[in-house]
């Protein structure tokens, strides 16, 4: 008799054929959020520049209005993430614990060389079934880095970036007016430029701009740097009139067994 | 003709490399493509994994990254333990043999090229299978179908290192004329005992050739 050993490992396909059955039946499997997205990445004068849009989308729903797409990876580092939403948070997550660890091992500040060879060896590892697409940018004691990371474990080193469904509207935006050694205002205006094209012009993205402005002493995280998509006041007001509804009495019953009393504080 | 899966990134690419006494000539165009986007457009396909060692990577970006990565770590160990430079075909060699007992899993078309004191300038081209070949001059990728002829004809043993420039610019870009998955900028180098001597040239520097 052998002992059945669970590997603890890699993918498991149990539930494949639970789904299938589930399927057969009618009962469609949920799609995974993905972030639809327009991310940007770009070097100038005195380090990176990081830029996002803010809408998740689940099919053609929007799921999420106002999400994060720059992680934290580490004091120095961020990464924006396109693609499927679970996949970019645990993969970053993940990678800026072990960043977190490498430093204290170290006794070092970790280098962005060091979380995309961690980043693109995971990922590689995984054949692309993590659906991540990253922007990994941050300035460590080699100076400032920007680099691309695609799903299947590929990397590119570029001086400026984009990724996600919107990432050709922001090319262009870049295509036209990037060039070396940009102020820190010229920088930021470009990426809400290209964040901007990217939500206007891409259905997959919209909403807010967050901007992560990364320096050699310093990192400014902007959320909501631009919001060209908020709510316009209702042309009317919906309140009912007191006294709309006629008011003929109350009687309150005892809650059912076992029930317990919903809360309607504000 | 390379099997990439859906969305994988693709070095569609042209390289070469061609022997001289003394040497060795590299090149490559400089696309990344996924799918008809151009994701990088100014891409380093030729990669160091020595001193004198280069590899020119085609095929899958992932796949010939990842390859790249692991040959150097073992050159690195192997000059560590043996306390001198490896060969080229050490190097080569290395690299059939994770191309060949991976080959079910692997999108890469190497050519490995370098100098090493045993032999001087050395060439070895490692197709999708994981073959392991010795020419004097090799090319591949998706364009180098284009400028089998030209090579051919062109190719003369004996060449100088002048000579083996001109040829691998006016090759690859032939190639990027015609090929589609080819494109961007030329990137050369020279690897030669003293170093190696690299090279960018762009569009407007290319070699005459008819374009209608």
């Amino acid at each position: 008799m052998t002992p059945l050993i669970e590997p603890n490992t890699g993918f498991k396909f149990d539930n494949v054929k639970r789904n299938q059955l589930l399927s057969d039946k009618g009962y469609m499997t949920p799609t995974a959020t993905k972030t639809g997205t327009t991310i940007v990445g770009l070097l100038y004068k005195d380090g990176v520049v990081l830029g996002a849009d803010t809408r998740a989308t689940s099919g053609p729903i929007v799921a999420d209005k106002n999400c994060r797409k720059i992680h934290y990876l580490a004091p120095n580092m961020y990464c924006c993430g396109a693609g499927t939403a679970a996949d970019t948070d645990y993969t970053t997550n993940m990678v800026g614990s072990q960043l977190a660890l490498h430093a204290l091992n170290t006794g070092r500040e970790a280098r962005v060389v060091t979380a995309m060879t961690k980043l693109k060896q995971y990922l590689f590892r995984y054949q692309g079934h993590v659906g991540a697409a990253l922007i990994l940018g941050g300035v460590d004691v080699t100076g400032p880095h920007l680099f691309t990371i695609h799903p299947h474990g590929s990397t590119d080193k570029l001086p400026y970036v984009t990724m996600g469904s919107g990432s050709l509207c922001a090319m262009s935006v870049f295509e036209s007016s990037w060039r070396p050694n940009l102020t820190r205002d010229e920088a930021v205006e470009m990426v809400k430029d290209a964040i901007e094209s990217g939500i206007f012009n891409d259905l997959g993205s919209g909403s807010n701009v967050d901007v992560c402005v990364i320096t050699k002493d310093n990192v400014e995280y902007i959320r909501g740097h631009s919001q060209p998509n908020e709510r316009v006041a209702k042309e009317q007001s919906y309140r009912f009139a007191a006294g709309t509804t006629e008011f003929i009495g109350s009687k309150a019953g005892a809650p059912a067994e076992g029930a317990a009393a919903m809360d309607v504080s504000a | 003709m390379t099997t990439l899966k859906p969305g994988e990134v693709n070095l569609g690419t042209t390289i070469m490399a061609v022997k001289f006494d003394g040497g060795v000539v590299i090149a490559a165009d400089s696309r990344t493509s996924t799918g008809t986007y151009v994701a990088n457009r100014v891409t380093d396909k030729l990669t160091k994994v020595e001193e004198r060692i280069y590899c020119c990577r085609s095929g899958s970006a992932a796949d010939t990254q990842a390859v790249a990565d692991i040959v150097k770590y073992h050159l690195d160990l192997y000059t560590s333990q043996h306390d001198e430079m490896p060969t080229v075909k050490v190097a080569a060699s290395l690299f059939q043999e994770i191309c060949y007992q991976n080959k079910n899993n692997l999108s890469a078309w190497i050519i490995v090229a370098g100098w090493d004191k045993q032999t001087g300038g050395d060439v070895f081209e490692i197709p999708i299978g994981g073959s392991l070949h010795r020419p004097e001059f090799a090319i591949a990728g998706s364009g180098s179908s284009y400028i089998s002829g030209f090579c051919d004809k062109s190719y003369r043993p004996g060449m100088s290192k002048e000579e083996c420039i001109e040829f691998a610019k006016n090759a690859v870009g032939l190639a990027i004329t015609r090929d589609g998955s080819s494109g961007g900028v030329i990137r050369l180098a020279v690897i030669t005992k003293d170093g190696v001597e690299r090279q960018v040239v762009y569009g407007n520097e290319l070699p005459t050739q008819y374009t209608g």
